[in-house]
């Protein structure tokens, strides 16, 4: 079900680590959605000298965040935020699609940590959003989440495969079948913010 | 690479015997059971005999064994059947939360028809309280359906008793034993339970063999229409060559429950005592004293499962999760949730399940890749750098 690069890429994960004089750290997801991740930079002349992370999660989770810790050491601050989940899943030769929507969050972390460092050198107190909030679905890369079908940005309300409709949850931003009393992702119930 | 198969809960290996019994069947004995000639004849007397086997595995009577073509099925048919069946009576139906998807699906299927369901709790152990059944009944109650074992934990529900609650309030009693049938004696009329469903793939017989015990007298409604197979019952020719190998596991099983159990229970115990021992952090989840002989589940604290499978798998170790990441739908297993497990102790569920076979040196072998395995996954995982910061080490 994975590529030999995201087995690679799980088996021997690079850059797996803490940076405890980190300039940026940034974090995504949580544990009700199965996977989470941290990631710490070091910044020199606006280039990311450094990149660590740490990540909690299936094998997807684990190869997204090596590919992305490799994908950004070196490259300047632009550069790096620039890298997308998008084309992190295609260095990584593809993710199956069930995978792409909760586990493929590796840019949204790196760019927390560009953020974090970016608050911290402004003087900003930096952005407390809680993790949940931070679980961002991009339409276009959008699963069904019961039957794996992809759903075009303009259909997440309905998956045309399984014919399910949906509600998007508005703890989590996850998608679970319209009338369930609780998201099938954060476990909140439907209809209430967190 | 050795190789270590662990993983009884999704597919038993098929027995020689069972696969010798079966061959015939795939090849020149291709009549059909419900012709009248020679070739028909001799399909038939093989179905008949196989039905014979299998009722005799669970003490029903042959009449009472309707051939499924999976668990699936059979919990499709025994949910759906029987409340059917009964509806003029009333349309609420209790079942347990830690139930198959079949059944839990069932019963959402049958709510969109009117139907009314409550969802009896567990206790830490995965444990059904009789009394928490009774509690649920209502008069409008007209079926119970509380599973026999559960394959992600483990657990042995106290079925008999349930059975007897059921009795007495005269509300129809099923259980899904497909986990349990096989490995753990089972006798209908002692537990006192109007309908039971097994399947073969869980007692070393072929895939798309299964069944429905149904009691007779009691009311079903056919889910598939059509011909005379199966009593009217469940139409559709049937899968001899599956039937056959099904038939032949049970005796099998009859035959064999007991060595089994008394080979694979103390290399299971290995593990619950080994485990925690090796690895910090590593919960046992389900009973130890009411369990199937060949199951040992564990929630290993900060890491995930798939990630865990996937290491193992590399190690030549398959074995099972409930957690989130290994399931389609991306969603923590409804058992460990339903348990009182947060979610991300159940994203570190694991369960090795052993099989006929499995031997001291598969376990030794386990117990020595293991422990790295995690160790490597904890490493890397920010819940466990979290966890020892607060720890203060």
């Amino acid at each position: 079900m994975y590529s030999d690069k995201v087995m690679d890429h799980f088996a021997n994960p690079r850059n797996v680590g803490v940076l405890a004089d980190a300039d940026g750290v940034g974090q995504v997801g949580n544990p009700v959605c199965g996977d989470m991740m941290t990631f710490y930079i070091k910044v020199e002349n606006d280039r990311l000298s450094d990149v660590k992370f740490q990540t909690f999660g299936c094998g997807a989770a684990i190869a997204v965040s090596s590919m992305v810790s490799e994908m950004a050491k070196g490259r300047t601050l632009a550069e790096a935020m620039a890298i997308t989940n998008d084309l992190v899943a295609e260095e990584l030769g593809g993710l199956p699609k069930n995978k792409m929507h909760c586990s493929n969050l590796g840019a949204d972390a790196l760019h927390e940590a560009i953020k974090n460092f970016q608050d911290k050198r402004a003087g900003r107190a930096p952005d407390a959003k809680p993790a949940a909030d931070q679980h961002e679905h991009e339409g276009e890369s959008c699963a069904c989440p019961y039957c794996d079908a992809s759903l075009e940005k303009e259909d997440k309300t309905f998956c045309r495969a399984c014919r399910v409709e949906f509600e998007e949850c508005l703890a989590c931003g996850g998608i679970t079948k319209r009338g369930d009393e609780k998201c099938i992702h954060c476990g909140k119930p439907l209809g209430k913010a967190a | 690479m050795k190789s270590v198969y662990l993983d009884h809960i999704a597919a038993t290996p098929l027995l020689t015997e069972v696969l010798e019994a079966m061959r015939p069947f795939l090849g020149e004995a291709y009549g059909n059971p419900q012709s009248l000639h020679a070739a028909g004849r001799r399909a038939q007397e093989a179905v008949e005999e196989a039905r014979e086997d299998l009722a005799a595995l669970v003490g029903a009577q042959a009449a009472e064994i309707y051939f499924t073509a999976s668990g699936t099925e059979a919990n499709n048919f025994a949910v759906k059947g029987l409340a059917l069946g009964q509806q003029a009576r009333g349309r609420h139906i209790v079942v347990s939360a830690i139930e198959h998807s079949s059944i839990l699906n069932s019963v959402k299927a049958l709510e969109k028809h009117g139907f009314t369901a409550t969802l009896v709790p567990v206790d830490g152990s995965g444990r059904v309280d009789p009394a928490d059944v009774e509690k649920a009944l209502t008069k409008e109650t007209v079926l119970v359906s509380v599973m026999t074992a559960n394959s992600e934990v483990g657990t042995i529900e106290p079925i008999a008793d349930i059975a007897a609650v059921c009795r007495a309030r005269n509300v129809l009693f099923h259980t899904d034993a497909v986990a349990a049938a096989g490995s753990v004696a089972l006798e209908v009329k002692a537990l006192g339970v109007d309908a039971l469903s097994l399947a073969g793939d869980q007692f070393y017989g072929p895939k798309g063999g299964a069944a429905l015990f149904v009691r007779k007298g009691v009311r079903i409604l056919p889910l598939i229409d059509g011909g005379i197979q199966e009593g009217g019952r469940r139409g559709g020719t049937e899968n001899v060559p599956a039937i056959i190998g099904l038939g032949r596991a049970a005796r099998l099983a009859a035959r064999d429950m007991e060595a089994r159990r008394a080979a694979l229970v103390p290399l299971r115990d290995r593990l619950f005592d080994d485990l925690p021992r090796l690895i910090e952090r590593v919960l046992v989840t389900g009973s130890r004293t009411d369990r199937l002989p060949h199951h040992a589940s564990f929630c290993i604290e900060f890491v995930e499962g798939e990630a865990m499978l996937l290491s193992l798998d590399m190690k030549g170790v398959a074995a099972s999760s409930g957690s989130a990441c290994t399931s389609k739908a991306l969603k923590a297993s409804h058992v460990l949730l339903a348990m009182g497990l947060d979610h991300a102790t159940a994203q570190g569920s694991l369960v090795f399940s052993l099989i006929d076979g499995t031997t001291r040196e598969d376990i030794d072998h386990l117990l020595e890749v293991f422990p790295p395995i995690v160790d490597r996954l904890r490493r890397m995982s920010p819940l466990y750098t979290e966890f020892l910061k607060e720890r203060g080490s």
